[in-house]
């Protein structure tokens, strides 16, 4: 056999890998790039000139930043909500024994093994029996829902991991049930909650389908997307979607630079 | 507290032991706002979906319960194509995902070395680009006549697909291809995020007792790796099936009317024919099919620990 062969045949895994990369980044490269489009017609779908137009106006076009705006504002007080809820369930199936553990399981369960359309189609149902208004509080409500049981999975999974003789260690030294539960428990259990609250954050954030549902006529940044991909897209959505990806990198990048600072003394 | 902590069994307390008041009502306190948000906003609904299924009647004049079961039976004759397409899109999209997120998971797992966290972070942070701004780049990826159509084209591997019914013509974009392709980009990190959990619990020295045993690179990965990687193919074949059988984004940005989902369908029928209960029905019947899939193939690849 080849050098060549050989080395093929014990990267091949490695190729087909990066392959896989290049799949899943290739969309990215081209929202970017076409984030420097001069479109011809209402579409930036085929690229015509280089331009920065767009970059420095990211606002220009009506209703654009509401929208962005509206969804920041529900994601924030959706991952708010579905944070405090779903760590104090968490808490309560690991810490603690209690009837019915079994259904409670299954209705964090289920909510995870639904297709969306289905929530978002029944949740449609219960609100128009109770005749609710639909905007901003349903799509809350909505969101806190599906967002519940991600939470919930991630604490429980930190808060499992978590060894029990540290409390009892704190209550030896005369630390009572709050104060071992402030100073300890939460501490520990933090990087389970922020994994859980960051990823209830990019759900709310990102949801078409159920926001597309219960919306009524209020209109979310994916819900904007989705309307100018019928009527016509702005550069300035490709702006805000590189903009986005940069900035999420740039503070994956940054928060663990400092964790390698943190831990660089010690060892 | 302490008590609490070491859970006491359920069994009555020995005699002379205090109740603890306090501490046993403790766990319901924590659970009763959640859990009754979730019966409230995800179990209740799915009774008025139920409800709304076998009602009729009409917008103007209001809808009954009249127990009109036939709207399920109507429902299926009508639709069964976007039914069985659903099921066939994202039964494709689920092997595709797998074998190309496979390879991705081992790199990261075993070869990445150093580059581990790097590549780690360009899987997920795609994330934070809304899916639906990337979903409509495909339309430019895949354009007629653009680089990849044409290298497709060149190589006459559109040939094959066409005549297979997967692309029509020289066009990918509006043909189920284009929609298989949207399907498994879309749910591609949520199959390489559990593969990778998987692999990465797998003890290095497995491989070498393998290898020591005179077991081929290929044998290794068929007798050793995959076995031991299957709780993540369950849960990472399910994370992708399921969301990916109820999508009608993908059918709608990069599909044709001939690509339509039930998702699709439901959403038609619910936010612009105003057919509630045939919405309504579809929506239950999706439902139905996807737990019975589900629970049957998790009988079968008898993997308990999902998450």
């Amino acid at each position: 056999m080849t050098p060549f062969v050989t080395w093929l045949k014990r990267n091949l895994v490695v190729l087909a890998g990066l392959l896989t990369l290049a799949y899943l980044l290739l969309p990215n490269i081209v929202v970017t790039v076409f984030s420097f489009n001069r479109p011809a017609g209402r579409f930036n779908y085929e690229w015509q000139e280089f331009s920065t137009d767009a970059w420095q106006d990211p606002c220009g076009v009506a209703d654009l930043c509401g929208s962005l705006t509206l969804s920041l504002r529900i994601a924030f007080w959706a991952t708010l909500g579905a944070t405090a809820l779903g760590t104090a369930i968490a808490f309560a199936l690991v810490r603690y024994r209690f009837r019915a553990r079994g259904a409670v399981n299954s209705l964090i369960f289920l909510p995870m093994a639904m297709p969306e359309v289905v929530m978002a189609a029944s949740l449609l149902t219960l609100f128009l029996n109770m005749g609710a208004r639909l905007g901003f509080w349903t799509i809350l409500i909505a969101h806190i829902m599906f967002c519940l049981s991600f939470v919930v999975t991630a604490v429980k999974a930190r808060v499992m991991s978590m060894d029990p003789t540290l409390e009892q260690a704190a209550q030896d030294l005369y630390a009572g049930p709050f104060q071992t539960f402030l100073r300890v428990t939460l501490p520990i259990a933090a990087p389970g909650i922020a994994a859980g609250a960051l990823l209830a954050f990019a759900l709310s954030f990102d949801d078409f389908i159920i926001t597309n549902f219960n919306a009524g006529s209020t209109v979310t940044f994916p819900m904007f997307v989705w309307g100018s991909a019928q009527r016509g897209t702005p550069v300035q959505i490709n702006v805000i979607g590189t903009a986005m990806f940069a900035v999420a990198v740039l503070l994956v990048l940054v928060s663990m630079a400092a964790g390698r600072r943190r831990t660089r003394p010690k060892a | 507290m302490t008590a609490t902590l070491t859970e006491a069994p359920p069994t009555a307390p020995a005699a002379g032991e205090p109740p603890r008041r306090r501490g046993r009502l403790t766990p319901y306190w924590l659970l009763l706002p959640g859990i009754l948000w979730l019966i409230v906003f995800f179990a209740l609904p799915m009774i008025y979906q139920a409800s709304t299924s076998v009602q009729t009647g009409s917008l103007e004049e209001g809808y009954k319960v009249t127990w009109h079961v036939a709207t399920y039976w109507d429902a299926l004759s009508a639709y069964w194509p976007q039914f069985l397409r659903s099921v066939a899109y994202a039964a494709a999209a689920t092997v595709l995902c797998l074998l190309l997120g496979y390879p991705l998971a081992y790199l990261i797992a075993f070869r990445a070395g150093r580059w581990r966290n790097l590549i780690m972070i360009l899987v997920i942070a795609p994330f934070f680009t809304s899916f639906l701004i990337r979903t409509l780049a495909w339309k430019t990826i895949l354009a007629d006549g653009g680089p990849v159509v044409g290298a497709l084209n060149t190589l006459h591997v559109l040939d094959v697909t066409s005549w297979l019914g997967w692309t029509a013509g020289d066009r990918v974009l509006a043909t189920p291809l284009a929609v298989v392709c949207g399907l498994t980009y879309n749910f591609l990190p949520f199959m390489i995020l559990p593969l990778y959990t998987s692999l990465e619990r797998i003890d290095g020295r497995l491989h070498e007792a393998a290898g020591d045993l005179y077991a081929t690179p290929f044998t290794t990965f068929r007798k050793v790796t995959f076995p031991l990687s299957t709780p993540g193919v369950v849960s990472g074949t399910l994370l992708t099936f399921i969301p990916a059988t109820g999508d009608y984004v993908n059918a709608d940005l990069l599909g044709s009317t001939d690509t339509r989902m039930v998702g699709n369908v439901i959403q038609t029928q619910f936010l612009r024919v105003l057919d509630y209960p045939t919405a309504a029905a579809l929506s239950f019947i999706l439902m139905a099919a996807i737990l019975v899939m589900v629970t049957l193939y998790i009988r079968k690849s008898g993997t308990e620990d999902l998450v």
